[in-house]
Formats: C-alpha cells, sequence, structure tokens
C-alpha cells in the first residue's frame, strides 16, 4: 500500500445530519411513489366511474364504510386480509431471488386440497388440536413441493418460473376438480361437489372476542418470521446475493440451484397454509370455492409492498378492505361485482409503470450541495 | 446528412464553467471549468474517483451539476437530459458496448436515430449508409450481426454510430480498455485524423499516459474533484502528468520477486473442456499446473477461451470434462471447498461479474465472510454490525473511496469497485488466487498496487493463475507464461527461456 498522508476511506463523515436528512430524502422514494401510483390509479377509476355516470366520492365512501368503517366491516376486511397476506409472501420470498411466482393460488388451491384430505380418514378419532396440525403440515408441504416444482424447473432445465407457474394454475384447478367431483367427493352433500367437511368441532376457532380466526395472527407472525429470515439470516443474504448477480453467486461458490428451489419451497408452504385457512377457518371442506383469486390478488400486493414481508401486512389489509366493500358497492351504486376487479387491475397496472420511476426522478437524486 | 455538409469543418467548441456535482456529502466535483477547441483531441486524466465519468454524465446530461454551465460554441446552454445532449452534437461513447448484439452493424446505426421511421425502406437507408460511410476513416462489415464482430470493430461502430448521428463532440470513457494495443492504435489514429481534419472535437477520458502523449493536443488532470493542472501535452512530460494525478503520494514499487523454496504442486488443471454460450468448444484439453509461490501467466488474444476458463475455474460455467485438483485432490468450485482450500478470485467488470450493483459497500465486501463468525455468531444468524465494523477497516486498509459503507457498491467509480472487492478478496490467508485482467480501468497508481499485491501473495506462498489480455503485466508478474489460443494452450514455457517477441508470436498462433 502506498503512504498517504491523506484520510483515507470514508471521504466525508463530518455532517452526519445532513446525510441523515439526505438519506430520508433518497429513502422516501419508496414510499412517495407508491403513493403517487395510488393516487394515479384512483383518478384513472374515477374517470371509468364517472364515463358509467357514478360519482367517485360515493364509491371512496362506500369503500370506506364497507372496509373500515364499523367494527363488522373491519372484520370483513381482516378476514379477507389473511389469505392476501400468506399469497403475497409466495410472491415476495422467490422475487429476492429475481423470480416472478405469479402461481400461488395453484399452491393455495392445493394446500386446501390436501389440508381436506389428510383430514377425511382422522377426522373420526383424531383430537381437533392433532387434527389441525397435521392439516397445516399437509397444506405446507403440498404447496411448498409445487411451487418447489417450479423453482427446479427454472434452475435445472432453464423454464420460465412466471409461465410454468401459471400453467401449473391451471394443473391445480384440474387436481382439485378431479378429486372433489371423483372419488373424494362427500355423496351426502347434495350441492356442490367437496371433499367431507372436517366438522365445526374441529374448526379453527375465532379469536376470543372478535370473528376473526387465528389466521391473522399467524400470518402476521409468519411475515415478522420471513423479514427477519431474508434480512437476518446467511440464507436471505446467500439469496439476496443470488436475485442480485447471478454470476457473483456463482462466482462465491453459492448453491444457488438450492437457495432457488428451498426460496420457492418456502413460498409454496406459505400459499399452502392460506388454503389451509380457507379450509380449516372458513368452508371446513374443500371445494372450488377455494378458487377465489386470492393468489392473484395476493401478486398485486406483494408488488405494492415492493416485496417486503412487513410491508406487506397493511397492503393485504388495504386491498382487503377494498375487496370487502365490494357487496355495498354493489347493492348502493347498482355496480357489477368486476368493478374492484378493474379497480385492482388498474392498480397493478400503475404500479408496474411506476417500478419504472425509481432512481430516475430528479427530486430523490442525490444532490444536496456542501457549502 | 449530405456529402457536402461532412466535408465542411464542423467541430463544436464545448466548455464547462465552474462545475460542481455533490453526492449526498460528498463531493465528486468541485469547480471544474475545461476546454475543448474546436478540432481538439482533449484528454482527460486522474486517478480513480477523480470525478471523470462524473463531469462527462454531467456534460451529457445524465447527472445534473449542482453548480457551473456548459458552454457550446460560446453560447450557455442547458442539458436536462442526454437527448439534449445529442441535440446539441454531444455524443458518447462508453468502455462498455451499448450495441444490440443479435443486430446487424447497419441495422444498430438505423435503429439509434432519434427520429428512426415507422416503415423503414432498406433499400434507400443502404445507400444513405453508405454514402456516409465513404465520408468516414471507419470501416466496419455492416451485414454481420454485432455478435460475431471482434472488440475492436465493436468500439469503431460505436464511435460511427456516434458519427452516423451527426455529432460533433465526442466524448470517450476508457474507450481503449476493451482493445488490444494494436486495436486502440488504430482506432485512436483515425479520431486523431478526423481532429485534425477539424471535422470533429474529442474528450477523451483514459488512464494511459502512451496515448495521450501519442494522440491527445490537450489534457486536464483531475484529482479529488479539482482540475489540478494541464494545458498542450507537447509541453509535458509523462512524469508531470503523473505528478499531477496523484501528488506527492508514492507508488508503491513493483514487490520484488522472492526465491521460493522446493516446488509444491498446489493447483493442477486436468483436461479441462467446456462449451460456450453457443454450445460449441470453448475451450478443450486445458492442462496447467501451478505450484505454490509460483505466477501463471495465461497469455492471448482476447477471445481465445480464456474468459471462459475463468468462469469454469470460478464456478460460472459448467465443466463438460476433465478435473481440477488442488493439493493433488479433487475440487470444485463450491463455498466449502473454496472456504477450505482457500481459493479466491476476481476479474475484470467486476460489477458484472463479482459484485451486486445494488447492495452496499459492506454488503458486497462480507461475501467470502457473511456465514462465519463474527458476522454470522450463531449459525444461520447474520449481524449487520460486525459486518459494518468489518467493512469499516476493509475501506481504511484498502483507501476505498466511498461515501459510507451503506452506499450501493454501483455508485462507486470503476477504481473504487475493484478496490473493494480486492479488500474482500484479498485480505485473508490466500492459497490458490485465480485473477483476470486485474488492472482493467484502474489508474497506473492502482496498477501498481494491485500487481503488487499479487506479487506479495505469490511470495507468502499462493498459487496464483493470472490471466491477462495485457501482455506487459503477463511479462511483468508471471514466472511461468502460457498462451491460448483457440481454446488450448498452444505454448508455455518459464519466464527465464522466453521473451516478448515469441510470446507475441505465439498469440499471433504461429506454434
Ligand atoms: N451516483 C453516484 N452516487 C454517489 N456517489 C457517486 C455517484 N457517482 C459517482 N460517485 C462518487 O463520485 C466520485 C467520482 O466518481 P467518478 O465515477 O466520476 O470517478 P472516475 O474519475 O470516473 O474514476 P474511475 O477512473 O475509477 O472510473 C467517486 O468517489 C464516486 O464514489
Ligand atoms: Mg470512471
Amino acid at each position: 500500500m502506498a503512504d498517504t498522508t491523506e484520510t483515507p476511506g470514508i471521504a466525508v463523515q463530518t455532517d452526519l445530519i445532513g446525510n441523515t436528512l439526505d438519506n430520508i430524502r433518497r429513502s422516501s422514494e419508496y414510499i412517495v411513489i407508491p403513493l403517487l401510483a395510488l393516487i394515479v390509479a384512483g383518478a384513472l377509476f374515477s374517470v371509468f366511474l364517472l364515463a358509467l355516470g357514478k360519482s367517485p366520492a360515493d364509491f371512496v365512501a362506500l369503500v370506506w364504510r364497507g372496509g373500515f368503517g364499523t367494527s363488522f366491516s373491519w372484520q370483513n376486511t381482516l378476514v379477507r386480509a389473511t389469505p392476501l397476506i400468506f399469497t403475497a409472501l409466495c410472491v415476495a420470498i422467490p422475487a429476492r431471488l429475481g423470480l416472478v411466482i405469479i402461481g400461488g393460488e395453484g399452491a393455495l388451491v392445493l394446500g386446501g386440497l390436501a389440508a381436506a384430505s389428510i383430514a377425511i380418514p382422522m377426522v373420526d378419532w383424531a383430537p381437533a388440536s392433532l387434527l389441525l396440525g397435521v392439516m397445516a403440515i399437509a397444506g405446507c408441504l403440498a404447496g411448498a413441493l409445487w411451487i418447489g416444482c417450479v423453482g427446479a424447473l427454472r434452475y435445472y432445465r432453464g423454464v420460465n418460473e412466471t409461465i410454468s407457474s401459471l400453467l401449473m394454475f391451471y394443473i391445480a384447478v384440474s387436481i382439485l376438480n378431479f378429486f372433489v367431483e371423483g372419488f373424494l367427493r362427500d355423496p351426502s352433500d347434495p350441492n356442490k361437489p367437496s371433499t367431507k367437511p372436517i366438522g365445526a368441532e374441529n374448526m379453527v376457532g375465532a379469536i376470543p372476542g372478535t370473528d376473526l380466526h387465528w389466521g391473522l395472527p399467524a400470518g402476521v407472525a409468519l411475515c415478522a418470521v420471513l423479514y427477519l429470515l431474508m434480512n437476518r439470516t446467511t440464507f436471505g443474504f446467500a439469496a439476496r446475493v443470488a436475485g442480485g448477480n447471478l454470476r457473483a453467486a456463482q462466482a462465491q461458490g453459492l448453491p444457488v440451484g438450492r437457495l432457488m428451489v428451498i426460496s420457492c419451497a418456502i413460498a409454496g408452504a406459505c400459499a399452502g397454509l392460506a388454503g389451509f385457512f380457507e379450509v380449516a377457518a372458513i368452508h371446513g371442506k374443500a371445494n372450488a370455492s377455494l378458487i377465489a383469486g386470492y393468489g392473484f390478488t395476493g401478486i398485486l400486493v406483494s408488488f405494492l409492498a415492493r416485496h417486503n414481508p412487513l410491508v406487506i401486512i397493511p397492503v393485504a389489509i388495504f386491498l382487503g378492505g377494498i375487496a370487502a366493500s365490494g357487496g355495498l358497492i354493489q347493492r348502493r351504486m347498482d355496480l357489477p361485482d368486476a368493478t374492484v376487479m378493474v379497480l385492482q387491475g388498474l392498480l397493478f397496472l400503475v404500479i408496474l409503470v411506476s417500478e419504472t420511476f425509481y432512481g430516475s426522478l430528479p427530486f430523490f437524486r442525490p444532490k444536496r450541495g456542501t457549502s | 446528412m449530405s456529402v457536402a455538409e461532412a466535408m465542411t469543418p464542423r467541430a463544436i467548441d464545448v466548455e464547462t464553467i465552474g462545475m460542481t456535482k455533490t453526492f449526498g456529502g460528498l463531493t465528486a466535483l468541485d469547480d471544474v471549468s475545461l476546454r475543448v477547441r474546436p478540432g481538439s483531441f482533449h484528454a482527460l486524466l486522474g486517478e480513480n474517483g477523480a470525478g471523470k465519468s462524473t463531469l462527462v454524465k454531467c456534460m451529457m446530461g445524465f447527472y445534473q451539476p449542482t453548480r457551473g454551465q456548459v458552454l457550446v460554441n460560446e453560447m450557455e446552454v442547458s442539458i436536462p437530459t442526454p437527448r439534449a445532449a445529442h441535440a446539441l452534437g454531444i455524443g458518447m461513447v462508453y468502455q462498455h458496448f451499448t450495441l444490440v448484439p443479435s443486430l446487424t452493424a447497419a441495422e444498430n446505426l438505423v435503429i439509434a436515430r432519434a427520429e428512426c421511421p415507422k416503415v423503414i425502406d432498406w433499400g434507400r437507408e443502404r445507400k444513405e449508409l453508405n454514402a456516409f460511410l465513404e465520408t468516414t476513416p471507419f470501416k466496419v462489415p455492416l451485414d454481420m450481426p454485432v455478435s460475431s464482430l471482434s472488440a475492436g470493430e465493436k468500439q469503431k461502430l460505436e464511435i460511427l454510430k456516434q458519427l452516423y448521428l451527426d455529432q460533433r463532440l465526442l466524448i470517450l470513457d476508457e474507450p481503449t480498455s476493451v482493445l488490444t494495443p494494436d486495436e486502440a492504435d488504430e482506432v485512436l489514429g483515425l479520431l486523431r485524423g478526423m481532429t485534425e481534419a477539424r471535422d470533429l472535437s474529442i474528450l477523451m477520458i483514459t488512464h494511459k499516459f502512451r496515448e495521450v502523449t501519442a494522440y491527445a493536443d490537450d489534457v486536464t488532470v483531475l484529482r479529488r474533484g479539482r482540475v489540478v493542472g494541464g494545458g498542450r501535452v507537447a509541453d509535458l512530460s509523462v512524469g508531470d502528468m503523473s505528478r499531477m494525478m496523484i501528488g506527492e503520494t508514492e507508488i508503491r514499487e513493483s514487490a520484488s520477486r522472492t526465491e521460493q523454496k522446493g516446488r509444491t504442486l498446489k493447483l493442477e488443471l486436468a483436461g479441462l473442456f467446456a462449451d460456450d454460450d453457443e454450445e460449441l468448444p470453448a475451450i478443450e484439453a486445458i492442462s496447467l499446473k501451478v505450484h505454490a509461490g509460483e505466477i501463471l501467466g495465461i497469455a492471448g488474444v482476447s477471445g481465445n477461451g480464456q474468459s471462459e476458463l475463468i468462469e469454469v475455474l470460478s464456478g460460472q460455467r459448467p465443466l463438460q470434462d476433465g478435473r481440477i485438483f488442488i493439493d493433488a485432490k479433487p475440487y470444485d468450485p463450491e463455498r466449502q471447498m473454496m472456504d477450505r482450500f482457500k481459493v479466491f478470485g476476481f476479474s475484470e467488470e467486476p460489477l458484472h461479474n463479482v459484485a451486486v450493483p445494488r447492495m452496499s459497500v459492506a454488503e458486497n465486501m462480507a461475501f467470502r465472510s457473511f456465514d462465519k463468525a463474527p458476522i454470522s455468531p450463531v449459525w444461520g444468524w447474520l449481524s449487520p454490525l460486525p459486518m459494518r465494523n468489518r467493512a469499516r477497516e476493509l475501506i481504511a486498509a484498502y483507501r476505498v473511496k466511498t461515501p459510507s459503507t451503506d452506499e450501493p457498491i454501483e455508485n462507486l467509480s470503476g477504481g473504487n469497485v475493484q478496490r473493494a472487492i480486492l479488500a474482500r478478496e484479498l485480505s485473508g490467508d490466500v492459497d490458490v488466487l485465480i485473477v483476470a485482467n486485474p488492472c482493467f480501468g484502474l489508474d497506473f497508481a492502482s496498477v501498481a498496487e494491485i500487481r503488487a499485491q499479487i506479487m506479495d501473495q505469490r511470495n507468502q506462498g499462493a498459487a496464483v493463475l493470472l490471466v491477462s489480455e495485457d501482455l506487459d503485466e503477463i511479462l511483468d508478474l508471471a514466472d511461468t507464461v502460457a498462451v491460448m489460443s483457440e481454446g488450448r494452450v498452444s505454448y508455455q514455457s518459464p519466464m527465464e527461456n522466453t521473451d516478448r517477441a515469441t510470446i507475441g508470436h505465439a498469440m499471433a498462433g504461429h506454434h
């Protein structure tokens, strides 16, 4: 090393406060851009409503009332937010490795089916806690295998994970139909083809004092755990290296294939858990109601949250609220059910467009003068 | 553009006044004024991180200066975007290629136009292109996909593209680092001819004094964001310029080669075969031995399988056949084995090959150590504080210029990225070192330092495999030289039994 008398290393440490302010301004990008995107999507949606001759103000008021206005609507919102938290995690974890998985719905469906099926032979003898434990594990495993396959296909065969996970969703739906309309069908149920119910006494109960089931706290806890996994463990670090630059990860001898498969399996397990809670806390059995689009809305949640597990929680609640107000909007404004889907679609589009603005808006660029 | 128009002297006069640019608390440019006279060839020198790229990015509209103006033909202009720079006739050629590899040269030129037509009339375009080519000294095959051109041809095409877009000031950021000396001479010679004809003004960033003295009229030297000297190249010696660049800092003496006692075989490559991206054989039957305390230099014209060999050794490319042995035990480039055998390495273009651009300096410096104590005190756990502390030590020891440990590494200057990686790879105990073109884009002081570091590792008993396209580097460092040609080792000799001419001969494929 050459001798030097000049200060080496970190160039300027003197004005810490200025730097902190500057950092805040630079990172505020991650809040301001999604907020702007929300506003733009809202404006576009207002145009859509105005074209239909409806008032956007009424719409907002109804979303508020239907989603957040009363304790009843809050509960409705939170119930809907629960599966979104799980399915959003199914997108967020592989996203850290640069994988775009959009087939979480398939893992949800199979997770639900696996949970319901494993319950059938156990219902007669197993205590509720054992039954639920086994069901949850079955749901996780089914989802993990399903999305784990997507990761393995991607790494070992170079199959695009976005396409394969989407196509595998259709396979998952067919598998569900095959079993619930075939030999798992409960003959005593005259309506929808379904598996045999697990029985009201075995269902996941409500949190005392509310109508909420335990899926929500489980989802929140899972978000915290996965946040720690991605940010405070060597696994998460290695995953971020591999997602950031595959060549660099290889040059460090990191097991890239294993990282991909494990991340995808974790993601699938999250979606599988969503299926488990749908079966064990809502429907009591597996049937076509599992295909409610939570897996797809979860993609939107994860992108809005920029794949940050902690941010997923409020975003899922926000979108859960919009979904919860759907019925009210339908009745009061005489708008079709799909209106909310239009809003979601617009949001997603605007969010995707807004991704391209990170780092290119002059305001957020570092520019503070030193003198 | 008509032929007649292109014949008239049209080089423009560009001047910056008091350019200042700060990033957070870091002043990258401080009151920089410089003038590129019309029709002159102006060189911009400076050590790594001096602010050269920042200055030209401000002139190109990629960055907005905190203060300062740009004058074109003595009129103040505002350059909010690169497009505005193009409209003023200012174009830039980068160190890395920006062409679309799958398109032909002609297609690349036509789509580069600001108002590319919706429907391309190829007959007419072709005629116009040919007429345009008549007016320039650069000749490039127009109908081959760019991916099949050599580095020299690609760089010529990049320049041609700027001329085709009618740019009258060309800014070149280290344009020759990807070229062989012959290619560099050809390209710079042609550019020099165009400036003499007053068709073009040129501002070129470089680290090579040879290019400055041979081709430039004027020179400006930056140091820590300030202009510290400059003037007519004819009035300055290389010594003057290097003193301006680094001040009184001493250059690290090249470490002397210590005699190694005994020769223990460390790294052995046995019959390695691998394919390139098109699944054609890229390296065939490579067998080499590197002993402890020996530097094996692999020379060769670029594209003869060297990069594939490095990729195989660093786990970025699968081996089709053959084995790697270290200490006579089979070695695979996996993390545990890398740790066990203490294998380290680095290469050119670190942001592409060995770093994650979006991750912070501290994180990038922890790639080797993140899963070991103290950064990982408990299995699987990662604690950021020791990571930052370690990074701080390394930043100081290797004099990496960075605003903080948390800065994304992509914001560092090219040379400082390389230093950060070097700190990561060389700070521990090294038994095997695999290096490719380690000095790409580095200033002469850093080059001296990095070469000395490599020599130090050798003297401490590491087996070093050095791939370099710079023959001087090999002559300077290697104990044994091997030449790669068409994917095979075509020549090998201890350094004392060979000379530059013989190696050059082997590189040209006469063996
Ligand atoms: N986008 C950015 N954000 C923060 N700091 C930056 C950014 N770009 C450059 N810098 C800092 O500005 C200083 C000057 O960098 P610049 O890239 O201009 O150096 P350079 O003279 O081109 O060096 P080299 O020869 O290594 O390419 C460096 O210390 C660098 O860390
Ligand atoms: Mg630079």
